[in-house]
C-alpha cells in the first residue's frame, strides 16, 4: 500500500503545493513551503526504489521511470533551496516582485507535477500532454522578467517548442493507428505496457513513419542539434533556478519520452532500426555544441551550450544501444543533472553579485568569493569531463563503448568532446583567475546545494556503491539493444 | 460503409486544406482571421462528420470545441486585440506569395506521396484523412516560417493543431483523452499567448517580431 499512496503522492503532493502557493503571500514563507513540498516528493520518489506499485492503464511505475523520478525530486530539491536564496535577492534588487514571485513558486510546483505525470503516464496520449504540460509552464517562467530578451526568448521557445510538441503529437497519433488492428479501439492501443508487449506484430511502415516525426518532436524539447535553437535563448533568459532545472530536468523527460518510444519501435523487427537515427542527432549536436562554445560571450548560454552537448552524449549513448552504453548513457545523465544544476547555482550567485552575465565582465572570482569561485572551477571541470569527476567516468565508459561497437564514430565524437572541453576551460579561466578589486560576502550555507551535488558527483567519479550500479545495470538491460 | 459517406468525409477533409492555402495568402489581418473561423468551421464539420458515421458520439464533443472556441471565441478576440494595438492593416511575409503557394502545393505532394504508401493497412478513411491532415499540419508550418507578425503565426499554429485533431479523429476509436487535451492545450496556449501579446505590447508597442530580433544577446 505505501507503494501505490508513493506513486499517488508524486503527483498530489507537487499539485496540491501549488494551489496553495498560488494562494499564499509572502516570498518567505512560500519559499520554504516550496522546498518543503519539494522534500516531500523526494520521500515519495525514494519509496518507489523500495517498492513499485501495481500499474494500471494511465499510471505505471517501472525500472526505466524510476531512475527519472528519483533524480527529478533530488534535483527539484536542491534547486527549490536554491531558488530560495535567489529569490531573496531579486527582491531586494526589485527585479521581481511579491506578486511574480508567488506566481513563480506556483509554477515551479506545477512544472514538477507535469514532469513526474509525464515520466508515471502509462499512455502515451497523457505522457504528451503532461510533457505540453511542461513546456507551457516553462515557456511563462522563461519571459517573467519580461526585458526585451526575456520575451524574445520565450516567444522563440514558445513557437519552437509547439511545433515540435505538435510533431510529436502527430507521432503519437500514427503509433496509436500502428497499434490499433491489433489491440483494439481505445485506451489498450495507447496504454505503453501493451504497446511495449505487442510491439513485433504492428504495421512496420507506421512505426517507421511514427519514429521520425517523435524522434523530431520530442527532439527539439531535448535540445538535439538542429532543432536546438530555443534553448540557449530560454537558459539565458529565465531566472536561474529555471535555467537548472531545464538543463538538469526537462530535457531528461523529453528524452525519457524518445526512449519510450524508442523501445517500442526496437521491438518490431521490421522497422528502420532506431538507434543510428538517434546517433546522428546525438552527435550532430555534440559536434555543433563543441565548436558553439567558443564564441559565447553570456555565461548562461555557454553552460546553456554545454548542455546541449551532454544531452548530444546522452541520445548517442542510448542510440547505440547495448548493457554497457545504456548503463553510461544512465549514469552520464545523472552526472549530467547533478553537476548542471550545481554550475547554474554558481553562475546564479556570480550573476548576482556582479551584476552581469557577460563573460568578458566576470574576472578573478576565486579572489572576490573564494568558495563560491572554487566551487564553480570545480563544477566546470567536472562538466568538461575531467577525472576525477562522475561525469569523466561515464564519457569514459561511452566512449569505450562506441570504440568496442564502432571505432570509426569514436574520431567525431572524442572531437566534439575536445573541441568543448577546451572551449570550456578557456572560459572558465578568464573568469576565475585574474585580479579582481570586487569583495563579495556570501553566507556559506547558502552554498550547500552546490556543494552536495558536487560532493556526489565526486564520489561517483570515485566509487560508485554496488546497490546502484546493480540498479542502473537492471535499467540498462530493459533499455535493450 | 462505403460510397457517398467516404466522399463527404474527403470533402470535408480536402477543404480543410483548401483553406489552409487560403490562409497562406491573405494579407489583411481581419481577412486572415475570418478565414481562420471558416478554417475551424470546417474543421467542425469534419470532425462532426466522423462522428455520425464512425458512431463515435465523444467526436460531437470535439466538433463543438472546435466550433465554439476556435470558430467563433479565438477569432473575435483576436479582432479586438488587432483593433487595439492598431496593426489591421496588413501582414508582412516572408517571400513572395507567389513563391509561399508553391512551396504549399509541394508539400502538400509530399504528404500525400509519404502517407498514402505508409498506410495501405489502415481502414481507408484514415488512409486520406491522414494525407489531408498531415498536409495541414505542414501548411500551418509554413505560415508560421512566413510570417514576421505575432499575430498571424499564433494563427498558423492554431491551423496546424487544427490539422492534428483531424488526425485524431480520423484514427478509429482513438480514446477522449486525446481530444480533451488538444482542446485543453490550446486554451492554456492561449492563455499564454494573449499574456505574451501584451506584454510585448507593453514594451514595443509593435508586434512585429522583426522588432524583437534586434534585442538578441549574442549581437552586442
Amino acid at each position: 500500500m505505501p507503494a501505490e499512496l508513493a506513486m499517488a503522492g508524486l503527483l498530489a503532493i507537487p499539485g496540491g503545493g501549488a494551489l496553495l502557493l498560488l494562494l499564499l503571500p509572502g516570498y518567505r514563507v512560500s519559499a520554504l513551503l516550496n522546498s518543503l513540498v519539494c522534500a516531500a516528493t523526494l520521500v515519495c520518489a525514494a519509496t518507489l526504489y523500495a517498492a513499485r506499485p501495481a500499474g494500471g492503464i494511465y499510471l505505471a511505475v517501472d525500472d526505466l521511470n524510476t531512475v527519472f523520478l528519483i533524480i527529478n525530486a533530488l534535483v527539484g530539491l536542491s534547486t527549490s533551496l536554491f531558488s530560495a536564496g535567489y529569490i531573496a535577492h531579486e527582491i531586494e534588487t526589485r527585479h521581481l516582485t511579491a506578486s511574480y514571485i508567488r506566481f513563480y513558486h506556483a509554477m515551479y510546483q506545477f512544472l514538477m507535477f507535469s514532469m513526474n505525470l509525464a515520466l508515471l503516464a502509462n499512455n502515451i496520449g497523457l505522457m504528451w500532454v503532461a510533457v505540453e504540460a511542461s513546456t507551457l509552464t516553462t515557456v511563462v517562467m522563461v519571459g517573467i522578467y519580461r526585458s526585451a530578451a526575456a520575451l524574445e526568448a520565450a516567444w522563440k521557445y514558445f513557437i519552437l517548442g509547439s511545433v515540435g510538441i505538435a510533431l510529436a503529437l502527430f507521432g503519437t497519433i500514427l503509433v496509436y493507428l500502428a497499434a490499433q488492428p491489433v489491440l483494439g479501439e481505445g485506451l489498450p492501443a495507447m496504454a505503453w505496457d501493451r504497446l511495449l508487449a505487442n510491439a513485433a506484430v504492428f504495421d512496420p511502415a507506421l512505426l517507421n513513419l511514427a519514429f521520425v516525426f517523435l524522434l523530431l518532436g520530442y527532439g527539439t524539447k531535448v535540445g538535439l542539434a538542429p532543432m536546438h535553437a530555443w534553448l540557449p535563448d530560454a537558459h539565458a533568459e529565465g531566472p536561474t533556478p529555471i535555467s537548472a532545472v531545464l538543463s538538469g530536468l526537462l530535457l531528461n523527460v523529453a528524452l525519457f519520452a524518445l526512449l519510450r518510444f524508442k523501445l517500442i519501435v526496437a521491438g518490431n523487427p521490421g522497422v528502420l532500426a532506431p538507434g543510428p537515427l538517434m546517433m546522428a542527432l546525438g552527435l550532430a549536436s555534440v559536434l555543433l555544441a563543441g565548436f558553439m562554445l567558443y564564441r559565447r560571450r553570456d555565461i548562461k548560454r555557454l553552460f546553456a551550450y554545454s548542455s546541449i552537448e551532454h544531452m548530444g552524449i546522452i541520445t548517442f549513448a542510448f542510440g547505440l544501444g547495448g548493457p554497457l552504453a545504456n548503463f553510461a548513457g544512465l549514469l552520464h545523465m545523472a552526472m549530467h543533472s547533478l553537476t548542471k544544476s550545481a554550475i547554474f547555482y554558481g553562475v546564479g550567485y556570480v550573476s548576482q553579485l556582479e551584476g552581469t552575465q557577460q563573460i568578458a565582465d566576470i574576472r578573478g572570482l576565486t579572489r572576490s568569493q573564494p568558495l563560491l569561485g572554487w566551487m564553480l572551477v570545480a563544477a566546470v571541470v567536472a562538466i568538461a569531463g575531467l577525472p576525477p569527476f562522475g561525469v569523466f567516468t561515464s564519457e569514459f565508459l561511452v566512449v569505450t563503448s562506441t570504440f568496442a561497437r564502432m571505432p570509426l564514430l569514436t574520431v567525431p565524437l572524442a572531437i566534439g568532446l575536445m573541441v568543448g572541453f577546451g572551449a570550456l576551460l578557456m572560459r572558465l579561466q578568464g573568469m576565475a583567475f585574474g585580479d579582481t578589486t570586487h569583495r563579495h560576502e556570501l553566507p556559506a550555507w547558502r552554498l550547500l546545494p552546490m556543494f552536495v551535488h558536487l560532493a556526489l558527483v565526486a564520489i561517483a567519479g570515485v566509487f560508485i556503491p554496488e546497490p546502484i550500479t546493480a540498479w542502473f545495470r537492471q535499467v540498462a538491460a530493459v533499455l535493450g539493444g | 460503409m462505403s460510397g457517398i459517406w467516404f466522399d463527404i468525409a474527403h470533402l470535408l477533409a480536402g477543404s480543410l486544406v483548401l483553406v489552409s492555402f487560403m490562409l497562406l495568402y491573405q494579407d489583411r489581418m481581419f481577412a486572415l482571421l475570418n478565414v481562420f473561423a471558416l478554417h475551424a468551421v470546417v474543421l467542425a464539420l469534419a470532425v462532426g462528420w466522423q462522428a455520425w458515421i464512425q458512431d463515435a458520439p465523444h467526436l460531437y464533443v470535439t466538433a463543438f470545441i472546435a466550433f465554439v472556441f476556435k470558430g467563433v471565441i479565438i477569432p473575435g478576440a483576436l479582432h479586438r486585440i488587432v483593433q487595439r494595438l492598431g496593426i489591421h492593416r496588413s501582414v508582412e511575409t516572408v517571400g513572395g506569395i507567389g513563391l509561399t503557394m508553391l512551396f504549399g502545393i509541394g508539400l502538400v505532394a509530399l504528404s500525400i506521396v509519404i502517407m498514402l504508401p505508409v498506410t495501405a493497412v489502415a481502414s481507408s478513411i484514415g488512409r486520406e484523412d491522414l494525407a489531408f491532415a498531415l498536409s495541414v499540419v505542414l501548411l500551418g508550418m509554413l505560415m508560421m516560417v512566413t510570417r514576421r507578425n505575432a499575430v498571424s503565426q499564433v494563427v498558423g499554429f492554431m491551423s496546424l493543431e487544427n490539422g492534428l485533431v483531424l488526425a485524431a479523429t480520423g484514427a478509429r476509436g482513438m480514446p477522449l483523452v486525446v481530444e480533451i487535451s488538444v482542446g485543453f492545450s490550446i486554451l492554456i496556449a492561449f492563455l499564454v499567448i494573449g499574456i505574451f501579446l501584451f506584454r510585448i505590447r507593453e514594451r514595443f508597442d509593435t508586434v512585429d517580431l522583426q522588432a524583437l530580433d534586434m534585442s538578441r544577446g549574442e549581437q552586442q
